[in-house]
């Protein structure tokens, strides 16, 4: 066991270093930074540094060199990524089209596509988003309802997407939609990708329980779409669809925000009952567990790493990633929050507070997105320790006569 | 980067789960737990003269001179099969403080008969009905003559020495008695795992041997503990994923209401929280293994680390465990109780979760994790 890079590994990170260096400052705390994208300013520098990057080769490192990626392998990404977020350098507006969509884009589109979409993807000058979601289809996103019917070389898209991030500042999107609903549930689907700027799109932000918007719910009306823009054959729409979805998994990791040492140092010095918070038994006990989790992420992410570093498989211990970060970063959040007692209700101007208030408001969409908290249980009941699904009502019948309750 | 054990390292546990599977030692468990015999001497022998007494005894001394990486995959898979020996008070307590701290003359006496067998060690510190600490102890010790009693020791009965935590007139001292000695008289105690006996000893006047010097007995005694606490957390783990297979198992196999149970999101959510557990303390206990391995100034934090999520990986698996079984798990007849005993020993032998997580705390406020 140790902890050293191999040779290779060792003169890559040198040299991801050396290039951070040269164009990046490093962070100065590890407070997160505001995303707030619809913020012009924050927009431009961040497509400025992924310019940047795209340049020097270090955008996309994974993919091949015609899409200006330089070939790098999973263990050459990590070490980049890791090195990367040592810096204060803008980040999450590309994470959904170079995670998701991008991967799809690389096994499904045409050549000629994949020279067109996958270069200015990587470069930041276009963003992309992923339609998928439904008021009725959330964790059951394959019960989605939104219509496409085939015209000629085209097709009409009439329906409701939700909880796209980024909607409203993205160039394209993938989607998924109903081309029969005489068929069974999985075989009625279809997978699309299209121009956000198209006649008949309509976007509009959700306000959420944080006061911010991310997300949008997306309107199409009589939205045309080529038939070349089609991915997969007509009726595989939920084949592509599990291809982003595992890697959605994969991209949405730990919940960030305040952790265990935010609330150590918070309670090393706040007041409680004469006494600094850290001396309360109850305090230390939760503490002891936040940090037992925190570590035993980390190590799991080590052995992952070592796995990977050995040119290995890893097995499936990183499932558990985001359902024990999002649900410390709720507890977390409330036990700062607490701390204040009746206090604990004000807004101030104090980080710290700042950032339990924030984790707490927060906490609840990190057990929801990318896969509840629920749903995660189940997959790692079933793919993991090898459960047998639940029996289902949605089987074997035309996805019309599937019971929908009032939705 | 490598977080992982070697293939030398895997093989090895690969043969010892093999050896275990072989001699039945669930089976063993259970006899010893209904005839109260304390410990298997048959399963004890075989395990000697496999060489694992001496896995990280010198060759000079006789031993196999291997790393403590090579005593993790063993523990993991003796606490797997619930191996009713005492094999975690005299390798992991007692052959590593002589070992870190004994004299020259001491391992020269010892280890050699501690690889064959012929010596059996295990640790004695507590005297009430609360957690021992360096205020409490009253055993005396003058000139190396103690007084006094200890109890709740595990595997008095087929030991032959004791580490024993005193008091003397400078501090605490950590003393080695040879349990032969006629001021020693050891007793049965009941407990909640017979499996595992565990007595009280009396001990009147016994001469015995210091390890260090007067005054830092207890720092020795937390550091042996330290280490020991990742030893103890490997076999945490191994009935960890013991009772996890049981509950996944039974759930495949038990049909309620026209099917599987393990079909019910209840069950498995349940099943999943378990895995969860495990998956954090296995992990935390990779880490710990590799500061127990190198020395590293970070064993106090890792091992507490490793020992909080690993005790509470076995008691929500083992508790589980029985939950899934439904009333089979509640019964005599079924193994699920035995995990449940062995989960409560094991958290209890080395001080409780609550102790643990207050040594964790600690262990960062001195080294001020921000």
């Amino acid at each position: 066991m140790d902890f050293n890079d191999t040779k290779e590994e060792a003169k890559f990170r040198k040299k991801c270093r050396d290039w951070l260096e040269k164009n990046a400052t490093y962070k100065e705390d590890s407070t997160p930074q505001n995303d707030d994208f619809a913020n012009k300013d924050k927009m431009k520098a961040a497509k400025a540094w992924q310019k940047k990057k795209y340049d020097a080769g270090w955008a996309m490192l994974h993919w091949p060199k015609e899409y200006g990626g330089i070939g790098a392998s999973s263990m050459e990404r990590i070490i980049w990524a890791n090195e990367e977020a040592k810096f204060d350098v803008p980040k999450g507006i590309f994470e959904i089209g170079l995670g998701m969509c991008g991967p799809v884009m690389m096994e499904y589109a045409s050549e000629e596509q994949k020279e067109r979409y996958l270069p200015p993807m990587a470069e930041g000058k276009e963003i992309w988003c992923q339609l998928f979601s439904e008021p009725s289809a959330g964790s059951d996103v394959a019960g989605l309802r939104s219509k496409a019917v085939q015209k000629g070389d085209k097709w009409i898209i009439n329906g409701q997407k939700v909880w796209t991030s980024g909607a409203h500042f993205s160039d394209y999107g993938i989607l998924v939609v109903r081309h029969d609903p005489d068929l069974e549930k999985h075989k009625g689907m279809t997978f699309f990708f299209v121009d956000m700027k198209s006649p008949g799109i309509e976007v509009k932000p959700i306000k959420q329980i944080t006061g911010g918007s991310s997300f949008n719910e997306v309107y199409f009306t009589d939205v045309e779409i080529p038939d070349s823009q089609r991915l997969g054959e007509i009726g595989d729409g939920w084949k592509v669809a599990i291809t982003t979805l595992m890697n959605e998994r994969l991209a949405v990791g730990d919940a960030g925000g305040a952790d265990v040492e935010d609330a150590f140092r918070w309670a090393k010095t706040q007041d409680n009952l004469g006494e600094p918070l850290l001396n309360n038994k109850a305090a230390r006990e939760s503490i002891a567990d936040w940090y037992c989790e925190k570590s035993g992420l980390k190590n799991t992410k080590l052995r992952t790493m070592s796995a990977l570093s050995r040119g290995d498989t890893p097995g499936p211990e990183a499932s558990i990633t985001k359902i024990v970060s999002a649900g410390k970063l709720q507890n977390i959040g409330n036990f700062g929050i607490d701390s204040l007692d009746m206090a604990g209700m004000l807004r101030t101007d104090n980080n710290d507070v700042k950032g339990f208030q924030n984790a707490w408001l927060g906490a609840p969409g990190m057990r929801i997105a990318g896969g509840t908290d629920e749903i995660l249980r189940n997959i790692i009941a079933e793919r993991v320790l090898g459960l047998p699904q639940d029996p289902r009502a949605d089987k074997g019948v035309a996805f019309k006569d599937i019971p929908s309750g009032n939705s | 980067m490598n977080l992982d054990f070697s293939d030398d390292q895997k093989f090895l546990q690969e043969e010892a789960r093999k050896f275990l599977e072989k001699e039945n030692s669930l089976l063993r468990n259970r006899k010893v737990l209904e005839n109260q015999s304390h410990f298997d001497q048959e399963l004890w022998t075989k395990i000697v003269m496999l060489g694992w007494t001496g896995i990280r005894i010198p060759e000079e001394y006789d031993g196999l001179g291997l790393g403590h990486l090579e005593l993790c995959v063993i523990a993991e898979e003796l606490g797997r099969f619930l191996a009713p020996v005492p094999f975690s008070s005299s390798v992991y307590l007692f052959t590593e403080a002589i070992i870190k701290y004994g004299s020259e003359e001491m391992k020269k006496d010892l280890l050699p008969r501690l690889v064959s067998g012929d010596v059996i060690g295990t640790l004695a510190v507590t005297e009430d009905l609360f957690a021992p600490s360096k205020d409490n102890i009253k055993l005396s010790c003058e000139s190396g003559k103690i007084n006094g009693k200890k109890i709740a020791v595990p595997d008095a009965s087929i030991a032959t020495h004791a580490l024993v935590v005193a008091k003397s007139e400078k501090g605490i001292c950590l003393q080695v008695a040879d349990l032969s000695h006629e001021g020693v008289s050891i007793e049965h105690q009941e407990n909640i795992d017979e499996s595992r006996g565990h007595f009280s000893i009396t001990f009147d006047g016994v001469d015995t041997q210091a390890i260090g010097d007067e005054i830092s007995g207890w720092d020795i005694y937390e550091s042996i503990i330290n280490q020991a606490a990742v030893l103890f957390s490997y076999e945490q783990i191994g009935g960890s994923q013991a009772s996890l297979d049981m509950a996944v198992n039974y759930a495949k196999e038990r049909y309620a209401f026209g099917r599987p149970i393990g079909s019910y999101q209840a069950i498995k959510h349940k099943l999943a929280d378990m895995y969860i557990a495990l998956t954090l303390a296995k992990s935390n206990c990779y880490y710990a293994a590799w500061a127990l391995s190198t020395d590293s100034a970070d064993l106090p934090s890792a091992s507490a680390t490793a020992r909080v999520s690993a005790i509470k990986a076995y008691q929500l698996c083992s508790q589980e465990n029985i939950q899934t079984h439904g009333g089979n798990g509640f019964t005599w007849e079924y193994d699920c109780h035995m995990f449940y005993r062995r989960s409560k020993l094991l958290s209890l032998n080395l001080g409780s979760l609550s102790n643990w997580r207050e040594k964790l705390v600690t262990s960062l406020e001195q080294s001020n994790i921000n």
